[in-house]
């Protein structure tokens, strides 16, 4: 069979066909080439109609050896590329294992759509075999989702996720789809206009909130810029770094906003919050305006909130209104798509020069490196030195704009953080508002899926790599060339370097066995070293990246190292815990860990 | 503080779960909750308090208007609004003390909706305030049974009085239709 050269435009004739064949067409007329997903009993007729879509090179399939990677993936596929990613389950414990995957993409904002299988809609509310009230489930945890008992409904459903999916603040859509829906036939047209009185997403009127902001902003003479997530959605770094040099704005980002500004630029202070360099927070806390890009004031980048920049004015440029005032009530606001308010806003700030505040925060930056950022002459394995030994071999091979790196989440996701020089928005895929462990591995798989041109390093740590470890095998089923670094310490660092700070050290639940590493990924047929002293580090990454498939490093690091500075939970920004030195005999001063 | 905020809503399966859910995962304290039919097809009426600052108030705005099933939600200022409450109760009155229940039930406006020899059922409308001291009153007898809605509300001219925009919306505009 062969569809006709215009069967996937939306202005194709309406036909006849299955609910099956309504999902897949819908799916590659929205530009879907890539689907990640695991089948079973109630999304078995979808996964026979998609045969031919395979035959025909529309869709391809990667089967995961767990839903939660599925979303993951989607989820990596969408970061690395902007558009929608797709996840496909069937229903019951194929949807439930989902859900994690789809909080981790609602809490980042990124665009994906889950299909799910249902039992026949006779059987709805019966506890069927393999029934979930999978819309009920995810219902917290999703931008929206429909249950569709009837294929009449079908087409305009799936037009709506996408649609949802990918409009204003992006989220995940999720889709379950009844079995008899499936094997129905209904009327498939894509040309209807999406309507929905409910989502407007796009706040019109931010106009004369503008004004004010470029007052207060031209005004300032210390001011900062905090650049997050919104900016990178947006597209907007090309902006952001003209406001900046034209002003001379330092800025600080959120995490899931490293690269917004290259890391290299003079103007660029890093990562701020609980992990965050002591310069970068001591910013946040002395300038006089403070000017919030696409970010929600999360817990993480503010500590304590009553003491958070409390000198300072505040200007919130964000999408989203109800991430306005939730947390930090800002003096100006202006609600609109960054897309739209930065280029309007970019004329009204007057070119402009902060030699005395940039002054301030240079003799901040020395004293914080002093302190804080390790050199690397040790002859121990630590792991800020593997992170810039990894940066710096991977990007000697390859330009740095060709490195995406997903990261799991605990300590060696703050090292990568801190010690990467991330140079473009994007660059990092890492769970930020879950804290997702075992996101690293099926993120940068659903990347290369995406990017086969970039080189994508996955790192994690040896608690969340055990978490998704199994998709080893679906790395080289699909025969992706990602490379994995694991930070190997033998705990759960992040969660044991808190029994350290705040549990007198009752290391309670958080030293890990692992298996042997290389031993694994043989039995996977992947190529893998250990790592077990500094002078093996280059090597070995130097053996991944020139490896031509998928390699993986075991770092056997030291075990209690943990990642300076940090702002303790209920603590403000600037009460930092400061890397500890020891005084050796001899009068020299060495960092601890 | 206690505000009044009415939420307009297309009328789909689960959709008054999607409300409940988000007020509760969000934390915000609702003292009451009606839903009903409102003067277009296919879109409900949801009339509830809210208790807390004017920020929670803003919050429980702007979090509701973003669920896609929701087309518009008001606020409104207490002063400008009828706002009525209905109770049913049913009271164990006898013959000897029917009397006193019944003129009782003339100054509050009631009225007895059932009686029999031994109980009497009365509809009260109104304000709460006067819900609670009929109430209060009744409960001098054998009070059996009772239920009551939370209340209702309407601008009383349209429009003019109504706080319908957010702080940083511009006036005039109806806050409508939003959701990221």
């Amino acid at each position: 069979m062969h569809f006709p050269p215009d069967h996937f435009r939306t202005t194709a004739p309406p036909r006849r066909i299955t609910g099956s064949e309504m999902i897949w067409d819908a799916c590659v007329t929205e530009g879907v080439s890539i689907l990640f997903g695991h089948p079973g009993g109630a999304i078995l007729p979808a996964y026979d109609a998609l045969a031919i879509y395979e035959a025909e090179g529309l869709l391809h399939h990667v089967l995961v050896r767990h839903e939660q990677c599925a979303a993951h993936m989607a989820d990596g596929y969408a970061r690395a590329t902007g558009e929608v990613g797709v996840c496909v389950a069937t229903s019951g414990p194929g949807a439930t294992n989902l859900v994690t995957g789809i909080a981790t993409a609602q809490m980042d904002s990124v665009p994906i759509v889950c299909i799910t299988g249902q039992v026949p809609s006779p059987l709805l509310g019966t506890d069927a075999f393999q029934e979930a009230d999978i819309v009920g489930v995810t219902q917290p945890v999703c931008k929206h989702n429909y249950l569709v008992t009837d294929v009449a409904d079908l087409p305009m459903v799936m037009k709506e996720a996408f649609y949802i999916a990918r409009k204003g603040r992006p989220g995940p859509v999720l889709v379950d789809v009844c079995k008899d829906v499936q094997i129905a036939e209904g009327e498939f047209r894509y040309d209807m206009e999406v309507k929905l009185p409910g989502f407007n997403p796009y706040p019109a009127a931010w106009q004369d909130a503008l004004a004010d902001a470029a007052d207060l902003i031209n005004a300032a003479e210390a001011p900062l810029i905090m650049a997050g997530h919104g900016i990178h959605l947006a597209g907007m770094s090309d902006v952001l770094l003209r406001i900046v040099e034209k002003a001379e704005i330092p800025v600080v980002t959120t995490l899931l906003g490293t690269g917004n500004i290259t890391e290299t630029h003079p103007l660029s202070l890093g990562m701020g919050g609980m992990h965050g360099e002591a310069y970068a927070n001591e910013a946040v806390q002395a300038c006089d305006v403070l000017i919030a890009l696409g970010m929600r004031f999360d817990d993480r980048i503010t500590g304590r909130l009553d003491r958070f920049a409390k000198q300072a004015s505040v200007v919130h440029f964000e999408l989203d209104k109800a991430e306005v005032g939730k947390n930090v009530q800002p003096d100006v606001a202006v609600v609109g798509d960054l897309a739209e308010t930065l280029p309007a806003l970019e004329p009204l700030v007057h070119p402009n020069t902060h030699t005395e505040w940039l002054a301030s925060l240079t003799d901040r930056k020395l004293s914080s490196a002093s302190k804080d950022i390790l050199t690397f002459e040790l002859d121990e394995l630590v792991p800020p030195f593997i992170m810039r030994q990894i940066w710096s071999e991977t990007t000697n091979l390859r330009d740095p704009g060709d490195v995406l790196v997903a990261t799991d989440v605990g300590q060696h996701q703050m090292w990568e953080s801190q010690y990467f020089v991330h140079e473009r928005a994007g660059q990092l895929l890492t769970s930020g508002g879950l804290g997702t462990m075992g996101y690293g591995v099926p993120a940068a798989m659903g990347a290369q899926m995406a990017r086969p041109d970039k080189l994508v390093w996955a790192i994690v740590g040896d608690g969340g790599f055990q978490m998704t470890m199994q998709e080893l095998a679906t790395i080289q089923q699909e025969k992706l060339p990602v490379k994995i670094a694991i930070i190997n310490n033998g705990f759960l660092g992040m969660v044991r370097q808190w029994q350290q700070f705040f549990h007198d050290k009752r290391y309670v639940g958080t030293p890990v066995l692992s298996p042997d590493y290389v031993m694994l990924a043989a039995a996977y047929g992947i190529p893998a070293s250990k790592v077990e002293e500094p002078g093996q580090v280059a090597e070995a990454v130097r053996a991944a990246n020139t490896t031509d498939g998928p390699y993986l490093i075991d770092f056997q690091v030291k075990e209690e190292v943990n990642v300076y500075p940090m702002v303790a939970p209920g603590a403000a920004v600037d009460e930092l815990i400061r890397r500890p030195h020891i005084v050796q005999d001899h009068g020299g001063v060495v960092p601890a860990f | 503080m206690k505000h009044i905020l009415a939420a307009w809503m297309r009328d789909r399966p689960g959709v008054l779960n999607r409300v409940t859910g988000l007020l509760s995962r969000r934390n915000f304290n609702i003292d009451s909750l009606q839903v009903s039919a409102s003067e277009e097809t296919g879109i409900s009426r949801m009339t509830f308090e809210v208790n807390g600052d004017d920020r929670t108030l803003e919050q429980v705005r702007s979090q509701l208007i973003k669920l896609v099933d929701v087309t518009r939600v008001e606020s409104f200022v207490q002063e400008a609004i009828v706002k009525r409450e209905l109770a049913l109760v049913r009271v164990a009155v006898g013959p000897e003390e029917r009397r006193q229940v019944l003129d009782l039930i003339q100054v509050f406006r009631a009225t007895v909706e059932d009686i029999s020899r031994t109980d009497m059922l009365i509809q009260i409308v109104g304000r709460q305030e006067k819900i609670d001291s009929l109430i209060g009153l009744l409960r001098d007898y054998h009070l059996l049974e009772m239920v009551r809605t939370g209340p209702v509300a309407i601008v009383r001219s349209a429009v003019a009085n109504v706080e319908s925009e957010p702080v940083l919306e511009p006036a005039g505009d109806t806050w409508q239709g939003g959701g990221v």
